[in-house]
Parts: C-alpha cells; sequence; structure tokens
C-alpha cells in the first residue's frame, strides 16, 4: 500500500522541524526544483495536450473525435481493456493468495516471474507473441491452416496487453493479503464456512480496497499501452487501430495534428480520472489502515461484568 | 467422553510439535492444557478444530472419530489467539456469520444474537467494528461467535495472552461464569500455570511434544509425576544430593532416602511451603540467614541462606511473618517437612524428557 508508507513519513514531519532542522534557504531550494520541475515536465506538456486540442474551437474537437475511425479506435480500446482487465483481476487474485497464504516450491520464481512484464521492454512483450503466433511463428502455419488470426487481429493485441498489464493486481494485492494474514479465513471454516463463502465474505472485502487500486492502473495501462499493441496490431486504420496507435498515425499526417491532439486530450483526461481514482482509493486504504493502527493502540482492555 | 485423542502425533518436517499424545476431556468439563511456549499445546488445540491435520493417531470428538472430516462440519467453537475477527462486518454480523452459514432463519439468527449480546455485555455495540472496540470487547465478541452456532466443544487459544494483567483476573472468573452458565465442554490452551490452576477442572500439561501429565490442578501440585511438573507447576526449591548411609546428603542438608544405594546421586525437591521457619534458633535443626524478603500479596517469599551458602526459598503468610519478627539479616532456624525425589541421575541433571523418571508416591517423611 504506496499510501500508507508515504503518510507514515508525512507523520513525521514535525519531528523533522523539531530536531534536525535543516536551513531555511535548503528546504525552500529543494522545494523550488521539485516544483519547477514538475511544472516543466508534466503539467506544461499535459496543458498544451487540451489547448492544442481546443486550439480550432469546441466544435473541431467534438468532430474530429466523431470520425469514423477514431470511433472504432475508442472501441477497440475499450474493449481491449473489458477483456484483459478482468483476465487479470482473476490471475492477480489468483496469485496473490497462492503466494500470500501459502508455501509452496517455486513461490519465489513465481514472484519474480510476475514482475517480468514490468522488466521487459513493451516492444519485446509485442514481439514475443509475433515469433510465436505470427505466419513464420511457431503456430503461425497451423493457425493459418486453420484460418485462426492472432497476430495483426484483435486477440494478439489482447493477448500483448494482458502480457503487459499482468502483474498490476497481483503486486497490489500480495502485501495486503500478507498483512491479513488467513486468521479470518481459518474462523470462517471453523464456523461452517465452505471455500467460495469465506473468500467471498472474508477474503475478498478485505481486500476490496487494495484490488481496486490494482485494477484502476491496470486499466489505465491497458489503455495506454502502445509499444507491445504496435507490434502485433499491424495499426489497420478503423481495424486494429487502439486509441494510442490512432493518436500517432493522426500526429503523422500533415493535417491531423489538431485531430491528433483531440483524441490525445481524451487519454489524458483518462489518465486524470485515474488519478482521481487513485487518490480516493488510496486515501481510503489509508485511513482503513490508520483506524486499524489506532484500534490496535487503544485495545486496552476494559472492565468486564461477569454473566449474572 | 467429549473429546479424546489416542495416540496422536504431528510432525512438522522432521521435528515432533506433538508426539504421541493420548487424553480425554469429559463432557461439560473446563480444561487447561498447559506448557511452555512451543510444548505442542497449540497444535493440539488445532488438530482438535482439524486446522491442523494429525500425522498419526486418531481424534474422536463424542465419540465420532473426526481426522477425515473437515473444519466446517466438526460443529467447534474456536477462538482464536488474536480473536481474528471479521474486520469488515459489525459485532452483530461477527456472532450471526456462523449462523447464516448454517442458514439459520432470520428470527432465530436474530434471536440468538440477542441472547449472546445480552450473555456477553456486548449490548449496545451491535453496529461497532471490531476497530471500534477494546481488547475485552473483541474478545467476548470472539466468544460470542464461536458460542453462536451451539458447538460441540469450545475451544480457546491463549484467551488472555492479550490482555493486561488486571483484566486477565476478571476474565479468568468470568470464563469459569460463563462456562459454569452453559455448561459447554471448554478446552483452552495457556502457558500461565496460576492461570490453569485457577480456571480449569483438570490441566494436561505439556512440553516438548509430550504430555507430561494430566490431573486436577490440586494433583499437579501436590503429586507432580515428574521433575518437569514439579518445576512447572509452582516454585519448587531442588537441590542434588549424594548417598551416604542411606541418607542423601548435600552440605549440612540431610534427607533420609531408604533404597538408594550409597553413591547414588539423586536430586531432591521441596515446595517453599514445606520450609519452615522460626526466630528460635533452637526450634529446628538448621541455621540460615534471612537474605531477603519478596512480597506476593498475602504471601511472603523468603530467601533463606546456609552457613554453607546454599539458599532455599520458604513461603509464609504475613501474619506469620509478623508474629516471628522476622526482618532481613536475621538469623534463624528451619526444618524442611516433606520432600521428594525428583529423579535419579549422576551429575547435571539432563532437561531430557527420557531423563525424567516416576516418582513413588511419596518418598518424603519429616525429619
Amino acid at each position: 500500500m504506496a499510501g500508507a508508507v508515504k503518510s507514515n513519513l508525512g507523520s513525521g514531519r514535525s519531528a523533522y522541524r523539531r530536531g534536525t532542522a535543516e536551513p531555511p534557504f535548503i528546504k525552500w531550494t529543494l522545494i523550488f526544483i521539485a516544483l519547477a520541475f514538475a511544472l516543466l515536465f508534466l503539467l506544461l506538456p499535459l496543458a498544451n495536450v487540451f489547448y492544442e486540442a481546443m486550439g480550432r474551437g469546441f466544435a473541431f474537437y467534438l468532430k474530429s473525435l466523431s470520425e469514423p475511425d477514431t470511433h472504432s479506435a475508442i472501441r477497440l480500446t475499450l474493449l481491449i481493456a473489458a477483456i484483459s482487465v478482468p483476465l487479470n483481476l482473476v490471475f492477480g487474485l489468483a496469485a496473490a493468495w497462492a503466494i500470500a497464504k501459502f508455501e509452496f516450491r517455486g513461490k519465489a520464481m513465481l514472484t519474480t516471474l510476475i514482475d517480468l512484464p514490468f522488466a521487459v521492454s513493451p516492444v519485446v512483450s509485442g514481439l514475443v507473441f509475433v515469433l510465436l503466433f505470427g505466419l513464420q511463428g511457431y503456430f503461425g502455419a497451423w493457425l493459418d491452416e486453420h484460418d485462426i488470426r492472432i497476430i495483426f487481429a484483435v486477440p494478439g493485441m489482447v493477448l500483448a496487453t494482458t502480457f503487459v498489464t499482468f502483474p498490476f493486481v497481483a503486486r497490489e494485492l500480495i502485501p495486503v493479503m500478507r498483512e491479513t494474514g488467513s486468521e479470518q479465513e481459518q474462523a470462517a471454516l471453523t464456523l461452517g464456512a465452505n471455500g467460495w463463502q469465506t473468500f467471498w465474505h472474508v477474503t475478498l472485502p478485505s481486500v476490496k480496497w487494495g484490488l481496486l487500486y490494482g485494477v484502476i492502473l491496470c486499466n489505465a495501462r491497458a489503455m495506454g499501452e502502445y509499444g507491445a499493441v504496435y507490434v502485433v496490431s499491424a495499426h489497420i486504420m478503423g481495424r486494429t487501430e487502439t486509441m494510442s496507435l490512432r493518436v500517432a498515425s493522426l500526429y503523422e499526417d500533415p493535417q491531423g495534428g489538431p485531430a491528433a491532439f483531440a483524441l490525445a486530450s481524451l487519454l489524458a483526461l483518462l489518465a486524470l480520472v485515474t488519478l482521481g481514482l487513485k487518490t480516493f482509493v488510496e486515501w481510503k486504504t489509508q485511513r482503513n489502515f490508520d483506524l486499524a493502527q489506532r484500534s490496535a493502540e487503544s485495545a486496552k482492555p476494559e472492565t468486564i461484568r461477569a454473566p449474572a | 467422553m467429549s473429546i479424546e485423542l489416542k495416540n496422536v502425533t504431528k510432525l512438522f518436517g522432521e521435528t515432533p510439535a506433538v508426539n504421541d499424545v493420548s487424553f480425554s476431556v469429559k463432557e461439560g468439563e473446563l480444561m487447561a492444557l498447559l506448557g511452555p511456549s512451543g510444548g505442542g499445546k497449540t497444535t493440539v488445540l488445532r488438530m482438535i478444530a482439524g486446522l491442523e491435520l494429525p500425522t498419526s493417531g486418531d481424534l474422536f470428538i463424542r465419540g465420532q472419530r473426526v481426522n477425515d472430516i473437515p473444519v466446517r462440519k466438526r460443529n467447534i467453537g474456536f477462538v482464536f489467539q488474536n480473536y481474528a475477527l471479521f474486520k469488515n462486518m459489525t459485532v452483530l454480523k461477527n456472532i450471526a456469520f456462523g449462523l447464516k452459514i448454517k442458514k439459520w432463519k432470520r428470527a432465530d439468527i436474530e434471536a440468538r444474537a440477542a441472547e449472546l449480546l445480552e450473555l456477553l455485555g456486548l449490548k449496545g455495540l451491535e453496529k461497532r467494528y471490531p476497530h471500534q472496540l477494546s481488547g475485552g470487547q473483541r474478545q467476548r465478541v470472539a466468544i460470542a461467535r464461536a458460542l453462536a452456532p451451539k458447538p460441540t466443544v469450545m475451544l480457546l487459544d491463549e484467551p488472555f495472552g492479550a490482555v493486561d494483567a488486571k483484566i486477565r483476573q476478571e476474565l479468568r472468573e468470568w470464563l469459569v461464569h460463563l462456562h459454569h452458565d452453559l455448561n459447554v465442554t471448554t478446552l483452552f490452551v495457556t502457558h500461565d500455570q496460576e492461570e490453569a490452576m485457577e480456571v480449569s477442572d483438570r490441566i494436561v500439561i505439556f512440553s516438548r511434544g509430550k504430555l507430561e501429565q494430566i490431573g486436577t490442578p490440586r494433583e499437579v501440585y501436590e503429586q507432580p509425576t515428574n521433575e518437569f511438573v514439579a518445576q512447572f507447576i509452582g516454585v519448587m526449591n531442588t537441590v542434588e544430593v549424594e548417598i551416604q548411609g542411606g541418607i542423601g546428603r548435600l552440605g549440612e542438608l540431610e534427607f533420609p532416602t531408604p533404597g538408594h544405594p550409597d553413591g547414588a546421586r539423586l536430586r531432591i525437591g521441596f515446595r517453599p511451603y514445606a520450609v519452615q521457619v522460626s526466630s528460635d534458633l533452637t526450634q529446628f535443626r538448621y541455621r540460615a540467614v534471612l537474605r531477603r524478603t519478596y512480597f506476593l500479596g498475602i504471601m511472603l517469599r523468603l530467601e533463606l541462606e546456609l552457613p554453607s551458602g546454599l539458599i532455599l526459598r520458604s513461603r509464609i503468610s504475613k501474619e506469620e511473618y509478623a508474629q516471628l519478627g522476622l526482618s532481613d539479616g536475621r538469623e534463624v532456624s528451619l526444618q524442611i517437612r516433606t520432600y521428594r525425589v525428583l529423579a535419579r541421575d549422576t551429575g547435571a541433571l539432563a532437561p531430557e524428557v527420557q531423563a525424567f523418571y516416576d516418582l513413588p508416591p511419596s518418598v518424603g517423611e519429616n525429619i
């Protein structure tokens, strides 16, 4: 839980002020550098996207978004996210559960493997699937015979996106599940619950915020992915172009600049919404964390009446 | 018999956590599993619940073999050491959980929950979440939750481990009352011998995965069957003596020990209450100096040093102490009224369980 860690540092702030006080100029210089950097490299480009998108007026903005190819790009992006996010949700839950609650051979290996997509360049991730399912690939001939298209088609794009967004849910859940432990589940078992009831009534509610956080990040990446999808899609206009690919191809078109920015602004908006949701979920998990902390401290027992 | 274990062994890897343990708990009994931490008592409890499976041996609940019956069908109530309340549920939902799972009717659930809230003094807290409760309240919710589906046996793992000393005392009395009212067979784990002595009908003493002794609090205190139990239950003075002419000697101390050959080394134990002290230096046989007095409430513990440097512990009441006019540094006379042969050994006594010998009922004689 990133949020928890962050605010733990934050709560130490007053201690800094009292104890190891830095000279004010260092403090202000650092703050200035950080802010200037964020402004120059983050905020300004983002603002520029919206500025360029709206440069020719709102009517043009709407018109460029309602082009059929752009429409189909939006639809395809949503479709890919709608398939790969649930897949990784299920996988993430299963993997996190296995890693957090069981001891088994190859556990360290699985934990490392989950991080693989983060370590590999997205282009390579895409290439892996081309090498497997492309015409020259291992299964290429067989797939071609049976008239199944994976590469340069939607299935390949879903595969590549799923691969790239593989780690998000699992990585968010593992620490949460570790912290929760398995005593609550055991308690449910002693009370007569079966595996499914335990999962549904006990496990899932206790990890729901971590899960949501993972899904939000997973979704953002699924919609924004470029490299891996680029390699497997051949970006055929109106058929295998996602929003990200469409932005790039529009931009390459000498006339397409403003339309590219219009679509890019949509992606940027998605990023902002994601950030907003992420902040909310962090706040929520942080609050739960604080409550748990406080209750651990205040767990002072009190007077008990013997039953009459 | 409500619970019965027959030759139960549990291996974790190569090491036995529980080693060939057999005992039974009678219907309606309140029984303690006592022993130092790591002694295997929690593992025994978890095996009865079905949360761990025995490597070998048989488990019975009300005469039915339950080895192959999963946790959820054993109908036991389990209270975890850290309570393991469902964090995302209110007190009421925690208590109702087991009933809902067992598909009780809504009206029945409400009635049962209300009954338990009343019984455990949780009224008014129905809508609170576990993090809004104190430690004692959480424990009562955990007990209420376990009791709700009317289990055949209640199993509690270190029920008073997580609360502070003052509350422990109240909780103990409260557990006894609750058990008296409900009369559910109850087995609880503790490492606190005082707690076990005070609360339970009978005690099972564990050490290193082996059952050391089983009996009423009085039996294990007065007739420990081996040195471990003698040492673990209460305080005991132990001395190592060598037999000469039928008498075990250490410094000035002499213990008649008929039946042991000359030259043998024995370990002798006696309780502090068996060391009788007098301010009249001629009244008893040995002389000693009172080095230090420990106040334990109504009783006092005395540390007495013999001329040879040997230190003995004695326990007397406040009144007796005042009557004798004792104070630290005073010279006294003392006698040892009863003692036991704990073990026969040469050299230092190994702490191994196997090194213990069964004791004859009573070897001690007044000197």
